[in-house]
């Protein structure tokens, strides 16, 4: 946990009323004041309304009463997260001044655990991205090398947890966006169920794919934030209506006679690089080690991920971002009539990788393509549950790397097809539907972060956070 | 091999999303837009027959809200964030043509 | 009513026929939207309804209105559709009153669809789908007198955005402009005895386009069609079809070809012109909403809404139609239904009292002074017929005192006295009659000796007998079968 605070420890620590949640926040800001220069992971910083927070808390403690599970733990908050009376900007110009006058539920349950949200992270813009350098504010560093990229697009988030600006970050994932940026920094990067963390507030991307999730150091302090986010809210349809799997319920029990597949087709994935296939192979061989059954299994269909992705995400970005007009909230570029009005405000205020995708999806889903394009990539998308599910039938979960390969340099990635590539792991997991984190598991020859996924079926949080904790145990003999 | 994407169609769908593109722009998202859809071209060869599309990954149906009011926002605060307002209302430059 | 085929009158001899379909959007009387929980209400306030939600704003998502669903569902149970499992997708076009720049409509799998509606003359317009979507915001266009093509700017008022919309799309069935005017005029009833909509023009609630074309007459081919939008009234609509069908013919006629687009009704001028061509037409890049899930009601919600339907027009002008013996499609028959008077003529059948005289009274003087209908008492009411029917009181009256009645109340055995109308019964006319030819012998010889004008002389005898009260009809009729009689 590379020498930072564990989220639980602190929240055990405000809860006992050894430490106050004032204390534990300066601490943070302190942190924060050294190197978010360099880093730049957010947008915004809530100072204020932190200390505010933060006293809350020590008054909840000073009166006897339950401060909630994540008492006085600082908190970053991706910025396309809805936040009553702070500014959200998904990393866009289109929104600016625009403050959103109610709350996205996961922040409404952050706040009633007692969390503290210290800022609101960068992102690539509206999350379209795999390095954090579609920002309207800048890109952000990677804390393990600033020359880097902390992966997109939930970099920011990603970031301010490896800098120690907080324990925890929320992220959103839409095709790899927590997982990747959390291989590339080394910290723990889930992706939930689809469903199983109500999306209203998250401002949307790909609304089949989006999901939130949490990053943290450890992989029980992913599971303590996954168990405060997680459960039906009636403000989402696509919210699941049962309990969520409880992600801390076992992580002490080992995964002795689990059976764990490892992924052949994202091993050896396009440009996957051979010490990170190695890696997790290594990874499948140390749960074997600790008594799990392992196996290769296939999943072919994985491999149209990429392509059926790149479909369907930009087609619903474009009817996602249409609203961006101008005539409502945002920016207003001012035009002789209201079309003029909508070219020119969409034209300055979406920046060039939000454009491709748009036009991307429009023309997936124009007349004469449809079928062709999103039609054929919803089915491949029925392709790819099928052969997880037939995966799932003899295995508990599946291992795969993260990335193909570690934290490239800020601006190497030029052309976009080459950086969608960075997702080709993580991807399917989204199409799917289905639960699959990300778990710090060394450092390759050039001492950057390795991340080996653990895949679960849908609503398998539990069985995820148990192997995932079984694998962070190993890491350390690495 | 004919190109996956031509120019014509960039420029057509940029209309179609009210986004303008310079000359050059259009040249270089032509290209790009080509290249992801060239990726996309083994999902097109891939025998599909009789599968479903899935809309959604999950398995939910009937959602539904009781038929009970909510509250509203507060008409200034929500005016206070649009770029021109008039007389309590959205104000917006000529519109040509009707609604369809 | 036969198809109305329109005859030209140049050298051409061909017959053409009209063919109309019609979409119209209704509005749902739910409390709530269709996707949050604002107010549905008309009339209110500019932008004093909306939330989050209705507004587009960034991260809000759509949570579908049950009521909704369950009005959608008894408009389809009316309608004779099949009720089936749906999905909402999401039609995808720039405009001002659209907060999201996209409208969450029912595509390809509707919740309704393959229904018929049954006009009054007993012809069937098959409906081909009526599905859910949700509606707009208002735009207020201001400079150039208010008309949108040449305005200065506009303005945009959310209240209407997300309100709970049906659209009915009809079949190509209809073959004249009074056709159309009678599907939209028994729809319209059809929807609020449904109590989905309460189906006023005038607020929006209800909205007609139709879909024009004409053929020469045994033409197994549809011609090209146009789009014809803003009527907002009945008679517009009419003069729009009619606009539209000369229009047709004449280009047609002079060689020309009509050309599909949509075309924009100007009820000032009282011409169709061109909207927008097909060539222009939108591509909406419609696909399924995935912010929502399939909707697949249950079997039992389904039965219940079936069942919990009141009985519809047509049904209830056939049961009116052959308790009075009369055809379903008549005046009276359609009127009393109209007015929802039809319980009174159930009340009168079940007092075993004529229903015909039920259906006269109810088509004519109840009618008449509809806003009173309220405060008849239906006893009163089938008493009164009683009286009638039994000969105790003449149509002239009964009339008087179902005026009376439905003014002031009563009881009408008490108004009769009150005005002198008592026992005048079918005796007593009898009686008043005979009196008439005992007293006047020699005009009598005349009469029954062919001299016909004397009705009138023997009419006033017995006018002046009754003081009044008499049934001059029956008198008549009395002197005549007297005659006949010898």
């Amino acid at each position: 946990m590379n020498g930072h605070e564990s989220a639980l420890g602190v929240a055990a620590a405000v809860r006992r009323g050894d430490r106050s949640a004032a204390e534990v926040l300066e601490e943070h800001l302190a942190r924060i004041g050294e190197a978010e220069g360099e880093i730049h992971a957010f947008n915004t910083l809530t100072e204020d309304a932190a200390r505010a927070a933060a006293a809350a808390v020590d008054a909840t403690v000073a009166e006897g009463r339950d401060p909630g599970p994540l008492a006085g733990v600082p908190v970053a908050v991706k910025d396309n997260l809805c936040t009553r009376g702070i500014r959200t900007t998904a990393s866009s110009r289109i929104l600016e001044g625009w403050v959103p006058p109610y709350d996205a539920t996961v922040v409404s349950r952050l706040a009633a655990a007692g969390a503290v949200m210290v800022g609101k992270t960068n992102l690539d813009e509206f999350a379209m991205g795999s390095s954090t350098e579609n920002s309207a504010f800048g890109p952000t560093r990677n804390p393990v090398d600033v020359t880097r990229v902390p992966g997109g697009s939930s970099g920011g988030s990603a970031a301010a947890v490896a800098a120690g600006f907080a324990p925890l970050a929320l992220g959103s994932d839409t095709g790899g966006s927590i997982r990747q940026p959390a291989a590339f920094c080394g910290v723990v990067g889930v992706k939930p169920t689809y469903g199983a963390v109500s999306r209203y507030g998250l401002i949307a991307f790909a609304s089949s794919l989006d999901q939130i999730g949490p990053f943290a150091h450890t992989v029980a302090d992913a599971a303590a934030l996954y168990d405060v986010i997680a459960g039906h809210d009636a403000l989402d349809s696509t919210s699941l209506s049962e309990a969520p799997p409880e992600a801390s319920a076992r992580l002490e029990a080992g995964v002795d006679g689990l059976r764990v597949g490892v992924v052949s087709e994202l091993v050896s994935a396009d440009g996957m690089a051979p010490e990170i296939a190695e890696r997790a192979r290594r990874a499948a061989d140390a749960l074997s080690a600790a008594g799990a059954k392992v196996d290769e299994v296939s999943v072919p269909a994985a491999t149209y991920g990429l392509s059926a992705y790149y479909l369907i995400a930009p087609a619903e970005a474009s009817s996602n971002l249409a609203r961006y007009d101008g005539v409502r909230y945002g920016l207003r570029v001012p035009g002789e009539d209201v079309t003029e009005m909508y070219v020119r405000t969409r034209t300055e205020g979406f920046g060039a990788e939000v454009k491709r995708r748009i036009m991307l999806g429009t023309y997936a889903l124009s007349a004469g393509y449809y079928d062709a394009y999103y039609g054929k990539a919803q089915q491949v998308r029925t392709l790819i549950i099928r052969d997880f599910e037939r995966a799932y039938e003899s295995f508990d979960v599946l291992i795969a790397p993260t990335t193909p390969g570690t934290a490239f340099k800020i601006g190497d990635i030029v052309d976009p097809l080459t950086m969608y590539l960075n997702d080709v792991c993580t991807i399917p997991s989204n199409l799917a539907g289905h639960p699959a984190m990300s778990v710090p598991y060394g450092t390759a020859s050039d001492g950057l972060p390795i991340g080996v996924q653990v895949l679960a079926p849908a609503l398998g949080e539990s069985v995820m956070f148990q192997v995932a904790a079984a694998l962070e145990s190993t890491a350390g003999s690495l | 091999m004919a190109p996956r994407i031509t120019t014509a169609e960039v420029a057509h769908v940029a209309r179609l999303a009210r986004l303008a593109l310079t000359e050059s722009e259009l040249e270089t998202f032509t290209g790009q837009l080509a290249a992801v859809l060239d990726h996309a071209a083994d999902v097109e060869a891939l025998d599909t027959t009789g599968v479903p599309p899935t809309a959604h990954p999950l398995p939910l149906v009937n959602v539904l809200r009781d038929d009970v009011v909510a509250p509203v926002l507060d008409r200034e605060e929500v005016l206070a964030q649009a770029p021109a307002t008039e007389d309590h209302r959205f104000r917006v430059p000529r519109i040509i043509g009707e609604a369809p | 009513m036969t198809d109305t085929v329109a005859r030209t009158a140049g050298p051409g001899t061909t017959e053409w026929e009209t063919v109309i379909g019609l979409e119209v959007h209704t509005e749902l009387r739910t409390a709530t939207k269709l996707f949050c929980g604002c107010p549905n209400s008309f009339g209110d306030e500019p932008n004093t309804n909306i939330c989050a939600v209705c507004m587009g704003l960034p991260g809000t998502l759509p949570v579908l209105n049950r009521t909704a669903v369950d009005y959608a569902m008894r408009i389809g149970a009316a309608l004779h559709c099949r009720i089936q499992p749906s999905i909402f997708h999401r039609k995808n076009y720039f405009y001002p009153d659209q907060p999201k720049d996209y409208q969450i409509s029912q595509y390809d799998i509707p919740i309704n669809t393959d229904g018929w509606l049954e006009l009054p003359d007993g012809k069937r317009i098959g409906i081909e789908r009526a599905h859910m979507e949700e509606d707009t915001g208002k735009t207020t266009h201001f400079g150039g007198g208010g008309r949108i093509a040449g305005a200065d700017h506009s303005l945009v008022d959310y209240n209407r955005a997300g309100v709970p919309l049906v659209e009915i799309v009809s079949r190509p069935d209809l073959r004249s402009a009074e056709e159309a005017r009678a599907y939209v005029d028994e729809l319209r009833a059809i929807l609020v005895a449904s109590g989905a909509s309460d189906g006023k023009m005038e607020e929006g609630s209800l909205r007609v386009d139709a879909n024009v074309s004409v053929r020469p007459v045994g033409s197994p081919t549809f011609g090209t069609r146009c789009e014809i939008k803003n009527m907002n009234s009945l008679r517009s609509l009419g003069r729009a079809i009619d606009y539209e069908v000369a229009r047709q013919i004449s280009l047609l006629e002079g060689g020309g070809t009509v050309e599909q687009e949509t075309r924009h009704w100007d009820e000032n001028t009282g011409r169709t012109s061109t909207m927008r061509s097909k060539e222009e037409a939108e591509d909406y890049r419609y696909f399924p909403e995935p912010d929502l899930v399939p909707l697949d009601p249950p079997q039992e919600w389904i039965a219940l809404v079936s069942d919990g339907l009141p009985a519809m027009p047509a049904d209830r002008r056939a049961k009116v139609a052959a308790a009075a013996g009369l055809a379903p499609d008549s005046d009276a028959v359609v009127t009393v239904v109209r007015l929802d008077l039809d319980p009174l003529v159930d009340a009168a059948v079940a007092a075993g009292v004529d229903a015909g005289l039920a259906v006269r009274r109810l088509a004519n003087e109840v009618a008449a002074s509809i806003e009173s209908v309220p405060a008849l008492d239906v006893d009163a009411f089938v008493s009164l017929l009683g009286m009638e029917g039994r000969g105790e009181l003449t149509t002239a009256q009964a009339r008087t005192v179902l005026r009376t009645l439905l003014a002031d109340g009563g009881d009408p055995v008490a108004i009769a006295k009150s005005l002198g109308f008592e026992a005048l019964g079918a005796d007593a006319l009898g009686q008043a009659v005979d009196a008439a030819i005992a007293g006047n012998p020699a005009e009598w010889e005349r009469y029954v000796g062919g001299e016909d004008k004397l009705t009138g002389f023997f009419i006033g005898k017995i006018k002046a007998a009754t003081g009044g009260n008499a049934d001059l009809k029956e008198a008549s009729a009395l002197l005549r079968s007297r005659r006949e009689a010898g």
